[in-house]
């Protein structure tokens, strides 16, 4: 019944703005697949021409094996939650939902209607018009007015974007809970990482139209391509470093004269000048010389700059001998006291967890909002 | 004095209101107080007695229900015919990009901005150069009824429809209706308050119109041309007649369509 959806070599150009280039996509039948990337990065773009509401200058889209490139909307088996819902003004609720079943003439859809309001429990509110719903309510309208066509694909076009954080998870929780149970195919737009990461199986993360890497959360967290990755999920210290050699799976990397090893399969260069990444929850702080090297990645000689206090953990910004401050996430274990600033610090972390990227690429690509997942402040 | 003060100035905006309100019905409550009066004379502009007689026969002054009739044609065929091309003129505009759109939202403007004695004496001179002179009557003033209330229309539709999210319809495509589907089940019905209100203000433009009318009228009289043209000799009271239920109609309408509009919405 299901089938994957394939997108080859697709672009879509307005003017001269190329909106989505050259994207190549499997997303497999069943999966909840989520497009991530900031605002503007062609995210609806690629959802609207897999829904046919726009057409592609380029490539092809395949479902399972049938060919939907140029199909008009309404011949597609997939259907879209769109960014703002979308809800047809004039028709009560019952006939948002039923809107899709009469256009394909299915009979008896009466039951089906009051069994999938049932679902996203709006029961009670078939007789109402979209106005007079809130924001919550109208979103699940939304959902039940796509859904209950058991389409092939949903798309979802940042369906959450518009409600409260706390509704918000509540709703991510229901969304991943419906998506198990009917087992259709959900694309889920969004630019929220944290969203993307906790829903999805699967994420492709955008960036200026084109695809920077897809995985699994794991995947993408663990070993960012990028440096836009490396700090649109999350957080990343990237620091400049020089391949100068190889000692059997590893690479060995001069930073600032320090020496550190990477394994091989963790380095997407070679040589020359690259980025050396490290997420702030792996690093190791310690008095400085108080700890010996066995096998671990350090960097001696840093300075506490500043303590942020978090309760479960506590943010640390450290500078290191050359003036640069790296960001260090710890466990408030009880383990060792806590440091202060003004306090010595030798750094320490494994090669597993280090990564090497293409110094070519910005260094600051993808960090968002500073302010307030930064430390600085 | 202070206690009166403030009780004058919270209910200021109430008063100015209530005097608006009656400079703009004064005219309206003569017009229904003098269709029961009874003149003396031909040419009474005073309420001289009361009488149902005038509303149990509004034919009596002669030729003014042949004006009244031939009006409420023109008005309804104007509106008709101006309000279907006018809505696709506007469907055009908002939905299509073709050379010269802007033009065309300048050129729309033109007949609501130009004089009325303009337009109607070129009208007059458009019609007999191009050798109906002989015909003026019932069809050149429709046609020139058309003209007029089409701008109108184009505005009134081009508003609402600007106004309306494309997403709608994207959304019913999405959800399997076909071109057709999507328009009778989601633009048209979205669309249909300002064509309703297009079409009135057509209908009443056309009804009310003198100006133009009386240019390319040839011997056909409009009932404007016929309370023109009695108001030299006399005022038959069956004008207010005519005026009060045309009123009564409009009020009518008005309310019913609030009506509904609050139990849709309810
Ligand atoms: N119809 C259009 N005409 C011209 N440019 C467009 C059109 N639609 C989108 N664009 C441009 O294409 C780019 C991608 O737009 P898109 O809507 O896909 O972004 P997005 O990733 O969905 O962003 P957001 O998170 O803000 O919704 C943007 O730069 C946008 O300005
Ligand atoms: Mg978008």
């Amino acid at each position: 019944m299901t089938s994957d959806l394939v997108l080859t070599g697709i672009s879509k150009r307005f003017g001269a703005q190329n909106a989505v280039q050259q994207i190549d996509l499997t997303v497999p039948a069943g999966a909840f697949f989520a497009l991530l990337g900031p605002s503007g990065c062609g995210k609806t773009t690629t959802l609207r021409m897999i829904a046919g509401l726009e057409e592609p200058s380029t490539g092809t889209i395949r479902l399972g094996e049938q060919e939907i490139t140029g199909l008009r909307p309404y011949k597609r088996p997939v259907n879209t939650v769109f960014q703002n819902y979308a809800l047809f003004p004039h028709l009560d609720i019952f006939e948002n939902v039923a809107f899709g079943l009469r256009r394909r003439g299915v009979k008896d859809f009466k039951p089906k209607v009051t069994e999938m309001l049932d679902l996203v429990e709006l029961g009670a509110f078939g007789k109402r018009r979209p106005a007079q719903l809130s924001g919550g309510q109208q979103q699940r309208v939304a959902l039940a007015r796509a859904l209950i066509n058991q389409p092939q694909v949903l798309l979802l076009d940042e369906p959450l974007g518009a409600l409260d954080l706390k509704l918000r998870r509540q709703m991510q929780i229901e969304l991943k809970r419906i998506q198990t149970e009917v087992g259709i195919t959900f694309v889920h737009v969004t630019h929220d990482q944290e969203e993307a990461m906790t829903m999805a199986d699967t994420i492709a993360v955008m960036n200026g139209g084109a695809i920077e890497q897809l995985g699994t959360p794991a995947e993408l967290y663990d070993l960012p391509a990028t440096t836009f990755v490396a700090n649109f999920l999350g957080q990343s210290n990237l620091l400049r470093a020089t391949i100068i050699g190889r000692a059997e799976q590893n690479l060995i990397v001069d930073v600032q004269g320090r020496k550190v090893t990477v394994p091989l399969p963790r380095c997407r260069v070679t040589e020359g000048d690259v980025w050396m990444g490290i997420r702030p929850e792996k690093v190791f702080l310690s008095r400085a010389g108080t700890e010996q090297s066995n096998g671990v990645n350090q960097l001696r000689g840093a300075v506490v700059t500043d303590v942020s206090y978090v309760g479960v953990s506590t943010q640390y910004l450290v500078k290191l001998s050359w003036d640069q401050e790296l960001t260090v996430f710890e466990q408030n274990t009880g383990a060792r006291g806590t440091l202060a600033v003004g306090d010595q610090v030798d750094l320490h972390w494994q090669p597993a967890h280090t990564f090497v990227l293409d110094a070519q690429q910005d260094a600051l690509a993808g960090v968002e909002d500073i302010d307030d997942s930064g430390g600085a402040g | 004095m202070t206690r009166a003060g403030r009780w004058f100035g919270r209910n200021l905006v109430m008063m100015v209101a209530i005097v608006v309100l009656l400079y703009l019905f004064a005219p309206i409550v003569v017009v229904m107080l003098m269709s029961f009066n009874e003149p003396k004379s031909k040419l009474s502009y005073t309420f001289d007695g009361f009488t149902w007689d005038n509303w149990q026969h509004p034919c009596r002054p002669f030729g003014m229900c042949d004006a009244v009739s031939t009006s409420l044609r023109i008005g309804l065929l104007a509106t008709v015919i101006a309000t279907a091309l006018g809505t696709l003129m506007a469907f055009a505009m908002v939905r299509h990009q073709f050379r010269g759109r802007s033009a065309t939202n300048l050129f729309i403007f033109l007949p609501m901005a130009s004089p009325e004695i303009v337009l109607g004496s070129s009208l007059l001179a458009l019609f007999v150069s191009s050798g109906f002179g002989g015909q003026l009557g019932f069809w050149t003033i429709l046609i020139a009824h058309v003209m007029f209330c089409m701008s109108f229309v184009v505005v009134t539709v081009k508003a609402r429809l600007a106004g309306m999210d494309t997403r709608m319809e994207q959304a019913a495509m999405d959800l399997y209706a076909n071109e057709w589907q999507t328009y009778w089940r989601i633009t048209f019905p979205l669309v249909f308050p300002g064509i309703l209100a297009a079409a009135l203000l057509s209908f009443s433009l056309s009804f009310d119109d003198f100006i133009i009318t009386n240019l390319n009228a040839g011997t056909t009289v409009t009932f404007p041309m016929y309370v023109w043209g009695s108001a030299q000799r006399e005022i038959p009271p069956q004008i207010n007649v005519v005026g009060t239920a045309m009123f009564l109609l409009a009020l009518l309408l008005v309310v019913g369509g609030e009506l509904t509009r609050r139990r849709r919405t309810r």
